[in-house]
């Protein structure tokens, strides 16, 4: 199963604020109700962008100028709380290809990565500019550079950190284990007998 | 070399490095449900895979299932769908499936010990991130996302780092009053919800070592509300008398062997942590959340923070908190009215849990225009209930007494807030639309004070509400 190489995702961006954004609030739970992913995409932070009518609430996701955004920008410890990857699922078919935020809750970072998406971590400061950059001109693209963990913005550079294990598994096309995870079935099932478990 | 159980486990399992820098970790127990599971399954399909180690695979039902009217086809169509794909998938791999019928359904993380499939120094995962409950039992486990769920379904193995070791005592005698519960919420807030991230939380101390099973399950359960993926309790004899006699535990002179093999498990003295941290039993007193994370709480006795007088890091989110909450900057916790009462989910639906609230329960009624609900963890919990006259108890006072389920932990079934409702809540986290309304307002607190709550028909002190002695409230 060769995979694509992720060198680098760039886009439009949009600013999603907030700490502690959890992922019932990034896919709340009663769109679960599936069993497969296809239709998550439009599910998206749901219960923030809409009204109990259906009408859209005051939200950066309803934004038209963020329109069609591939980049998400956020804030500390995103995407914490259950463990679902329906809500990496969800972004990804709403047509995000990469976050920034000042970290994440280490369970969504590993189900993201496994998808293709580099979840980029940048300093408060760095994001707020950002953010500022693509409010001032929502057509700017944003670009993480995965190779050399720096986001390009406006024709700036900003230092992005990418935790080591997470940028090569981006870079080797890698980012799906299961391959790899096959290739070692033999050393799996003598490891099992050793251990008395089959 | 003086060796924690982490590591031992760990370097037990661990089948190789990976290219990207991962470990290859071979799991020993693989749990999973109707929710996470249905695309892995069908991502294995794709892929022309098979289940590897079937025998080692466990499902139950529990995010969906109805907890009043149990029967199939379920009124929701999409929950029928879901538990019929399941019974389909285990049907087709051969995976064991503890489904209403076979009576030993119920949520995951209460099933699994109950069931003796959780053992010590044994690898778990599930795709759920409360996952880390079974390391009350000095197992290693982890809440998986669902293409690590085919992952291991396909080779029984994770692709994963190893986290940091971080050892949290806690010392010293709890107050009468005081549960597991607060203990965890305690720590959370002192560490903060994100304090976790690229931990393992080894607790131990004079609280962990009294505590029973089911208080080591409370606390290793809300681990990941902290933000460590792993908790676990070092093994002793409570772990080896709990584990005695249950369905998949080691039988004979199987047991025997495994109890040696599993004492010589514990961490040993003097090994290595990146981190320690120490608190003191009497320093935690009953506690409440007031905002919409795990970590935005207080003691019973003190005030909701007001966003003029926090840090200027915090009040942003303080802010939303408090807007979404509908509390009042400032104002005592004590005494904010509720309408519903939530006992269940998989950190606080044991026996030992209803037991104690059963205690102090008898004679008393549900405050009016509350709804009160009573969801056992598993059907056996429910059964053992109803032996010893628990759900009586209940059930008189005035809760309703229903099938074992997930509930309105997550409200994926019908038990949902309506509203802004606000809810007492003996679950693990307060998220914004947690409970089902995306307006609904979730305060976590113990099982007692939920107890408490439902018949004041407000955010109370179980121990002044219940005649619970407590150093603190003499000559107060
Ligand atoms: S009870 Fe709640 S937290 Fe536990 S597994 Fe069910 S939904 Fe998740």
């Amino acid at each position: 199963m060769a995979l694509e190489k992720i060198t680098k995702v760039e886009g439009k961006a949009v600013y999603v604020p907030g700490d502690d954004i959890d992922t019932d609030r990034i896919i709340p739970a009663r769109f679960m109700k599936c069993i497969t992913f296809d239709g998550l995409g439009e599910f998206a932070f749901y219960d923030v962008r809409k009204n109990e009518d259906g009408s859209d609430k005051k939200h950066p996701l309803n934004d038209p100028r963020h329109a069609g955004a591939t980049i998400m920008l956020s804030g500390s410890n995103f995407g914490c709380g259950s463990s679902r990857e329906h809500a990496p699922q969800a972004l990804h078919k709403a047509g995000f290809r990469g976050i920034v935020a000042e970290s994440y809750a280490e369970i969504f970072f590993g189900n993201s990565t496994t998808l293709g998406i580099p979840c980029f971590t940048a300093g408060r400061q760095q994001i707020r500019e950002l953010a500022a950059a693509i409010d001032a001109d929502p057509e700017l693209t944003v670009e993480l550079d995965v190779e050399n963990e720096v986001i390009r913005c406006g024709g700036k550079e900003y230092p992005g950190a990418l935790r080591d294990s997470a940028r090569n598994s981006l870079l080797s096309g890698r980012w799906d284990p299961i391959a790899e995870l096959i290739e070692g079935t033999e050393q799996v099932d003598e490891l099992a007998r050793r251990l008395n478990y089959v | 070399m003086a060796k924690s159980l982490f590591d031992k486990v760990w370097d037990a399992h661990a089948v190789r490095d990976l290219s990207a820098g991962q470990t290859q970790l071979l799991i020993g127990a693989h749990l999973i449900h109707e929710v996470t599971s249905p695309q892995a399954f069908g991502m294995l399909r794709e892929l022309g895979l098979k289940v590897h180690m079937p025998e080692r695979t466990f499902a139950t039902v529990d995010h969906i299932v109805p907890t009043d009217e149990r029967a199939e086809p379920f009124s929701d169509q999409l929950a029928d769908a879901m538990i019929k794909e399941l019974r389909r998938n285990c049907e087709e791999f051969g995976v064991t499936y503890f489904d209403i019928a076979s009576g030993r359904q119920g949520i995951v993380h209460v099933v699994g010990p109950e069931q003796g499939i959780t053992q010590p120094g044994t690898t778990i995962a599930c795709g759920d991130s409360h996952t880390s409950t079974h390391g009350a039992f000095g197992a290693i486990a982890f809440g998986i996302g669902t293409s690590q769920v085919r992952d291991v379904l396909a080779t029984q193995t994770l692709a994963i780092s190893k986290p940091k070791l971080r050892r949290i005592n806690v010392d010293g005698e709890l107050q009468p009053g005081v549960y597991a519960k607060d203990v965890i919420l305690y720590i959370i807030r002192k560490l903060g919800v994100k304090g976790g991230n690229g931990y393992a939380y080894e607790y131990g101390g004079e609280v962990f070592d009294r505590f029973n099973m089911e208080e080591r399950m409370t606390v290793c359960n809300m681990s990941i509300e902290g933000g460590a993926r792993v908790g676990y309790v070092n093994p002793d004899e409570k772990t080896f008398e709990y584990l005695k006699g249950r369905p998949y535990s080691p039988k004979g002179k199987e047991w025997d062997a495994a109890v040696e093999r599993w004492k010589a498990l514990a961490s040993d003295p003097g090994c290595a942590y990146d981190d320690v941290v120490n608190f003191r039993a009497e320093d935690i007193l009953p506690s409440v959340t007031w905002g919409i994370t795990p970590g935005q709480g207080v003691f019973i006795d003190e005030t909701i923070p007001d966003p003029d007088e926090v840090g200027e890091a915090e009040r942003d989110a303080v802010t939303e908190a408090l807007e979404h909450m509908k509390l009042k900057p400032g104002a005592p916790i004590k005494g904010t009215p509720i309408d519903v009462a939530f006992l269940g989910s998989c950190t606080n639906a044991r026996l030992t849990d209803f037991q104690e609230v059963a205690r102090y329960l008898r004679g008393r009624k549900v405050a009016s225009g509350v709804k009160a609900i009573v969801v056992p963890g598993s059907m056996a919990v429910g059964k053992i209930c109803e032996e010893l006259g628990i759900d009586r108890v209940f059930k008189d006072a005035g809760f309703e007494w229903r099938g074992a389920g997930c509930s309105m932990c997550l409200a994926m079934n019908p038990d949902k807030l309506v509203g802004d409702q606000l809810c007492a809540s003996s679950s693990n986290r307060n998220f914004k639309g947690r409970q089902g309304s995306p307006v609904g307002r979730t305060i976590l607190m113990s099982p007692l004070m939920v107890a408490a709550a439902a018949v004041t028909g407000e955010i109370s002190d179980a121990r002044e509400v219940f005649g619970i002695e407590s150093p603190t409230l003499v000559g107060a």
